[in-house]
């Protein structure tokens, strides 16, 4: 990783990296073989995949692209996932702050129990977290009825959307948070009180100070997948046009119908995302990586 | 490493605990909040699939269509993990020991998984794999079909899995002690005998737990899949699909069952990845 690694790297491709004892490291064949054999999955897994959604988008020249992206049902779907991520991102961060200092500040029972729990909806499938909210919500749900008589839309209406899309981010913030705060102690907290600074104070100068970059850090990828997400939101959305469509439905949508530069040049606008999650990911990571919990072994 | 620390949480740390305020607030609004967001309604949706009764959840799930499903949905994900614990100790281990061209840029692309929402995963694979793509149509010549079939299923829960072998094991590749493999080329052992016996033994709890959170993922995978699989009932079908269509169909019971299915093997395994993760603590030695 070092400078003077990388000008090495020029002169020996394929060379070990750690050191250069013959006894413990492979014989050059196997390194060019793991090596190609690495190249090879990659490119095959990541790299195709990710030119194949560019080439395809401007297919059509680039008029065609910008064409796509100004269509009035397009520009719908991102202003309801731009709305959606603002209402869910927001909650779920209050929630792994609330989480985080009742788990890392406090003894209580069942601790361990709810530090399982938040990590749930991590193995549940997108679809069922759409589902269990059509099974209370939708018109043969449990509150089905009583939602109709009072003209009231959950399901099939940005309400569904945007708790489908809690559902799946839930644990970002949280599990960010939680080994973050837990590794920092207390101390600090304790000596702010002690100097007579109040509890909201505390929290405002010493906590969130000390939390920021790995909220950021949370927040971030919770964000990617709440404009990202497409199981879940599927299930609740209806898929009405221009009304409850987000944008992965929106080049869902333009797929099945054949619009493949369109939908393409949607989904491009996603890989765009995900490319400035990973840059700042990656940014977060080399310059803060000591605050982060996510790079400690948690 | 934090020694000093611990010492001084076992002294202290329980007097300051109950100094600091926001107790209450903190863990009741965190409470309240985890219960009618995730666990109400997942404890609905399994008194839905208790509505069926023993008999009628038993009938529901080995109808061939949801057999099928499921198979698919656990079996492809098995195979998908395999493919992905090979190969992504291969990626990991030329990570962490050599140095080869590019390796910065597929360092930071290997997290693209997680990042890509699905459904541009989706079209893309399914691009790529169709009869006239670029992968699709020289695997056609050979007389393989991946798209629309059962092997598209696969190759997409792969591309999803991908991140999670590569980055449980990197660290811990970082971490292993090369001495311990000096000492074992010094009493004679071949490099073969030190990555069986030395190397393997103290990464396994980490590849192993990166292998069952692939698979767990996998199994419950819809966007990247659907686009590739064709989605044949009884053939190419996966069972998250399935759900989608016996909503549309307004069966929630039958929703609720295949669902019901699908979670309770999936708590099991996250019960299982936590256990391995403990073990993993345990003989990384770190608190």
């Amino acid at each position: 990783m070092s400078p003077d690694h990388s000008s090495d790297a020029a002169a020996h491709p394929f060379a070990p990296l750690v050191q250069t004892n013959a006894a413990v490291t492979e014989s050059r064949a196997v390194r060019v073989t793991l090596v190609a054999a690495t190249l090879l999955f990659l490119v095959t897994f990541l790299l195709l995949p990710l030119l194949i959604v560019f080439t395809q988008a401007l297919a059509g020249g680039i008029h065609a692209y910008l064409a796509a992206l100004r269509d009035h049902d397009t520009l719908a779907a991102i202003r309801l996932t731009l709305f959606t991520a603002a209402l869910a991102v927001p909650l779920n961060t209050v929630f792994g702050i609330a989480a985080a200092w009742a788990i890392a500040r406090f003894e209580f029972r069942g601790r361990n129990l709810l530090i399982t729990l938040i990590d749930l909806p991590f193995s549940v499938s997108p679809v069922i977290a759409g589902l269990v909210y059509i099974l209370i919500f939708g018109s043969r749900g449990w509150l089905g009825p009583w939602l109709s008589a009072h003209d009231i839309s959950i399901v099939f209406a940005w309400p569904g959307i945007v708790l489908a899309t809690a559902f799946v981010t839930f644990p970002f913030v949280a599990r960010e948070l939680i080994p973050l705060m837990q590794a920092q102690g207390l101390d600090e907290e304790y000596a702010a009180l002690t100097l007579g600074a109040p509890g909201w104070r505390t929290f405002w100068h010493v906590t969130l100070p000390n939390i920021r970059w790995g909220l950021l850090y949370g927040v971030l990828l919770c964000n990617a997948r709440a404009m990202g997400e497409f199981g879940a939101v599927s299930v609740v959305s209806g898929h009405i046009r221009g009304l409850t469509d987000t944008v992965p439905l929106q080049v869902e949508i333009l797929y099945n119908d054949y619009h493949f530069v369109a939908a393409f040049a949607v989904a491009s606008l996603l890989a765009l995302l995900a490319f400035v999650t990973l840059g700042l990911k990656s940014f977060l990571e080399w310059r803060h990586g000591d605050e982060l919990a996510a790079l400690r072994g948690h | 490493m934090n020694g000093k620390n611990t010492a001084g949480h076992s002294m202290q740390g329980h007097r300051k605990r109950q100094v600091l305020p926001g107790f209450g607030l903190s863990l009741g609004f965190a409470l309240t909040y985890l219960s009618l967001l995730i666990l109400i309604p997942l404890a609905g949706l399994f008194v839905h699939a208790a509505g069926l009764g023993i008999d009628g959840l038993w009938r529901t799930l080995v109808s061939p269509r949801v057999y099928a499903a499921l198979r698919l949905s656990f079996g492809g994900a098995l195979i998908a993990a395999a493919i992905n614990a090979v190969s992504g100790s291969v990626v990991a281990w030329s990570f962490v020991r050599y140095r080869f061209p590019g390796k910065r840029l597929f360092q930071a692309m290997v997290d693209l998984p997680f990042a890509l929402p699905t459904a541009v995963a989706g079209i893309a694979l399914a691009t790529l794999y169709a009869p006239n793509g670029w992968l699709g149509a020289p695997l056609a010549r050979l007389g393989i079909k991946a798209a629309y079939s059962p092997l598209g299923v696969i190759l997409a829960m792969t591309f999803i899995g991908l991140p999670f072998v590569v980055r449980t094991l990197e660290p811990v590749l970082e971490e292993a002690e090369k001495q311990r493999e000096e000492a074992a080329a010094t009493l004679g052992a071949t490099r073969l005998q030190t990555i069986t016996r030395i190397i393997l033994p103290a990464v396994l709890p980490a590849l192993l737990t990166g292998v069952a959170l692939a698979f767990a993922r996998a199994v419950g995978e819809y966007g990247s899949i659907i686009f590739i699989a064709g989605n044949i009932p009884g053939l190419s079908e996966i069972a998250p699909l399935l759900i989608m269509i016996r909503l549309e169909e307004f069966d929630y019971a039958g929703a609720s069952a295949v669902a019901a299915a699908m979670l309770t093997i999936a708590f099991l395994l996250l019960l299982a990845i936590n256990l391995l993760q403990s073990w993993n603590r345990r003989r990384s030695g770190s608190p």
